[in-house]
């Protein structure tokens, strides 16, 4: 390449010739096809301000890191690299740490679940295992059955592999095993190849509720007998409000289900350390993918993690986290009652998000904008869903501001659906919508 | 006061970010322009517009600063207010032209006087609606101006709450998305045509116009094909004839003179079928990300983005 010549190939130069257009990557005409679905979108860029002080942000899925002894895991964390420096900045192996392997079977004993640690598979963030598996079973236009709405995340994942989302409606018991026997049965008489049944039963991202015990066996009944592998993600089990944790999915069935755990939201995202319990034969292509992928999880993390949950009440700090996170739940609900009483709402009894149906006629996208300029920031309803659905709806989430923050930020939010109500009436319509939407959410979006 | 000569390695703050919707284009127009002036010999650092900002500036004395803010309160002019409130020289248009040319509809009626054509246009307020009843102005609307139109909010950039509207019957919909930006919106008769823009630059006290750069998309110019690469195609220079890649200069030159307008600019036009460049809008902090028109006009001008922006650094410093 000479000096003049741009990087996608056109001329530049001090006597330039009518150009060849250029769209300004040379390389456009060899992405993937996967690869088209992904760009930046006008939504993305709002969210920019979001992360401003001077905005409340309802956005983020952010646990609330000040909750933590930060001082104590920091010693611990250098204690790490001091003592066990070689082993901690070295490759490790790609299932996981063996020890840490044996706390999460501890971890994940309280909602029911009996392992063996060759059973789990260490991954980076529970996000990665999603896109493992994605990877293990999904061919493009296979069908992937999810709630309606769910997570952003886990729809970015299929997308990516082209999987086609079908959603079966939740009520405030969760997923409703009749309308899956319907879904099921519907594309299976259409001969459809339908290979996972995502699924977040406790405190649900983004629509606050949980799968009852008596759904559970019920769900996993009819994927069997449709030949459906549940993908059960849950990273908020532990974080109810009210009561104990209910059975996983994984307790009732060894087989039928692959489970994902994470440290992100009851502990720290910033380490990045999430998990698999697979079948045997699963986990074991589960390994050969997270080497292709990563070698191996972050053993400086993984050793971290092991620290803390060794050396810490970390079932104290988990508490400490309910109890936070309840009176910010709380804050919430009491907020959206005096100041939207037109809107109506989930009441989680755990997790961090609370879902929001607008008052007729809205568009939480159309409205977004408008609330930005009042400093306030939510994810409009539109990101959880495959196709286009959930406009009148957004999710607020409690976690990371404070009870004070959340009030005033559902104050401001107030103000934003009367200005946006008063003018969906004067002009008869909603807005036409900002283009795009939140197809790859930023990290703290999730 | 006199300042002193321009220095060797002048020291630069680059303001980016702030707390519009462009905030995330600003900060990649802010990364863009500091990578180019290090390289070029500045001493640059960028700075959000926040808290920090003044005492920051009142600590560190650069010798300029330079505004890449898009959006409200950094093109607007209140931004500079401040620094002139602080004594501290900055590249680009003042305050009061950047008031001027940030409002659509008086930049509009300014160029006007200097005999730039722009598409006939209305400017009306929310309230406005409320007061006389949705329905009976935007009657009136689509019978004084007819259709296409198109609608955006009389203040902001980067095609936010911009609608092309065909029918009558998409019109409610747009005001609607329009006033979600902002309180006032701005409806223009569409112009069809080429769509170009232009940046000015003023390194010795001379406006110059930069190549046109056009631009041609499988849809609108909006947002997503702004800023992902791919969906737009850009020629620069624009494939214009002479006589119209010249007029479209005198038109872009002749908007940065009659706004008063300082160091560099960005005017957006049509040119029809006829020949005749329509002025849409002027930018006083124009893009300058990967993607953004000015820088690539500037290089099929033949400049050297680092030596450019070096030289607009230099002619800040000597205007101080």
């Amino acid at each position: 390449m000479t000096a003049l010549e741009r990087p996608d190939g056109t001329a530049s130069g001090p006597h330039p010739t009518p150009a060849a257009g250029t769209r300004l990557d040379r390389w456009l005409g060899s992405y993937a096809e996967r690869t088209h679905g992904m760009r930046a979108s006008e939504i993305r860029a709002l969210f920019a301000v979001a992360n401003r002080p001077e905005v409340v942000s309802l956005a983020g899925g952010m646990p609330y890191l000040e909750g933590l002894p930060l001082d104590v895991i920091g010693d611990l964390a250098q204690r790490v690299v001091a003592t066990r420096g070689t082993t901690a900045l070295q490759y490790g192996s790609g299932q996981g740490d063996e020890t840490l392997r044996e706390q999460i079977l501890e971890v994940m004993r309280l909602e029911g679940i009996e392992a063996h640690p060759d059973d789990v598979v260490v991954t980076t963030g529970s996000q990665q295992a999603l896109d493992l598996v994605t990877r293990l079973f999904v061919d493009p236009g296979d069908v992937v059955v999810a709630e309606a709405p769910s997570y952003v995340g886990a729809l970015g994942v299929f997308r990516a592999y082209q999987a086609d989302v079908v959603h079966v409606p939740l009520d405030a018991d969760g997923l409703i095993p009749e309308a899956l026997e319907t879904t099921l049965a519907d594309l299976a008489r259409q001969g459809r190849r339908v290979k996972l049944l995502y699924t977040v039963p406790n405190f649900h991202n983004p629509a606050g509720v949980t799968l009852s015990a008596e759904r559970r066996p019920r769900i996993l009944e009819i994927a069997a007998r449709y030949g459906v592998l549940v993908l059960e993600d849950n990273p908020y089990g532990l974080l109810g409000f009210d009561r104990e944790p209910l059975p996983a999915m994984r307790s009732m069935s060894d087989e039928g289900v692959i489970y994902l755990g994470s440290f992100s939201k009851t502990f720290a995202p910033g380490y990045r350390v999430g998990w698999a319990v697979a079948p045997h034969a699963v986990r074991e292509k589960l390994v050969l993918a997270s080497e292709s992928a990563i070698l191996s999880p972050s053993n400086a993390s993984q050793l971290a993690i092991s620290a803390y949950l060794a050396t810490c009440d970390w079932k104290g700090q988990v508490k400490a986290f309910r109890e936070l996170y309840r009176e910010r739940r709380d804050a919430m609900v009491g907020a959206l009652s005096e100041h939207l009483p037109d809107a109506s709402w989930t009441v989680p009894d755990g997790g961090f998000y609370t879902w929001v149906r607008l008052p007729d006629g809205l568009d939480a996208k159309a409205m977004l904008p408008r609330a930005v300029t009042a400093r306030v920031a939510y994810v409009p309803g539109t990101a959880f869903y495959f196709d286009g659905q959930g406009s009148d709806h957004m999710r607020l989430s409690f976690c990371f501001p404070t009870p004070e923050r959340i009030r005033e930020g559902v104050r401001r939010l107030a103000g934003v659906v009367s200005a946006e109500s008063e003018l969906v009436s004067l002009f008869g319509t909603g807005g036409a919508a900002a283009r795009g939407d939140v197809q790859s959410p930023g990290p703290d979006l999730a | 006061m006199p300042h002193d000569p321009v220095p060797a390695t002048p020291r630069v703050v680059v303001l980016a970010g702030g707390l519009s919707h462009e905030r995330d284009v600003s900060l990649r127009s802010g990364r863009r322009v500091a990578e180019a002036l290090r390289s070029a010999g500045v001493d640059v650092s960028v700075h959000d517009v926040d808290a920090d900002l003044v005492p920051a500036l009142a600590e560190t004395r650069p010798d300029l600063v330079w505004p890449l803010l898009h959006g409200a309160s950094g093109e607007d002019g209140s931004v500079r207010d401040v620094l002139e409130l602080l004594d501290v020289p900055s590249l680009g248009t003042g305050p009061r032209a950047s008031r001027v040319a940030w409002s659509k509809p008086i930049a509009k009626t300014t160029v006007t006087r200097a005999g730039i054509a722009t598409p006939e246009f209305v400017t009306l307020p929310q309230s406005l609606f409320r007061e006389l009843g949705a329905g009976r102005v935007m009657d009136a609307v689509v019978a004084k101006l007819g259709l296409p139109l198109v609608v955006k909010p009389s203040r902001g950039g980067s095609a936010l709450g911009v609608t092309l509207v065909r029918s009558a019957e998409e019109l409610p919909g747009a005001m609607v998305a329009c006033f979600a930006y902002g309180d006032t919106a701005l409806i223009e008769r569409a112009v069809e045509g080429v769509e170009v823009a232009v940046g000015v630059v003023e390194l010795d006290g001379t406006p110059v116009a930069l190549p046109a750069v056009e631009v041609v998309t499988d849809g609108p110019y909006d947002y997503d094909a702004r800023y992902n690469p791919g969906r737009t195609e850009y020629f620069a220079p624009a494939r214009l004839p002479d006589d119209l890649a010249a007029r479209a200069a005198e038109t872009a030159v002749a908007a940065h003179q009659v706004l008063g307008l300082r160091h560099l600019s960005r005017t957006d036009l049509i040119i029809d079928a006829d020949g005749q460049p329509w002025f849409l809008e002027v930018n006083v902090a124009p893009g300058m990300t990967e993607t953004s028109l000015f820088p690539q006009g500037a290089e099929a001008g033949g400049h050297h983005l680092p030596t450019l922006y070096r030289r607009l650094v230099e002619a800040g410093l000597s205007d101080r």
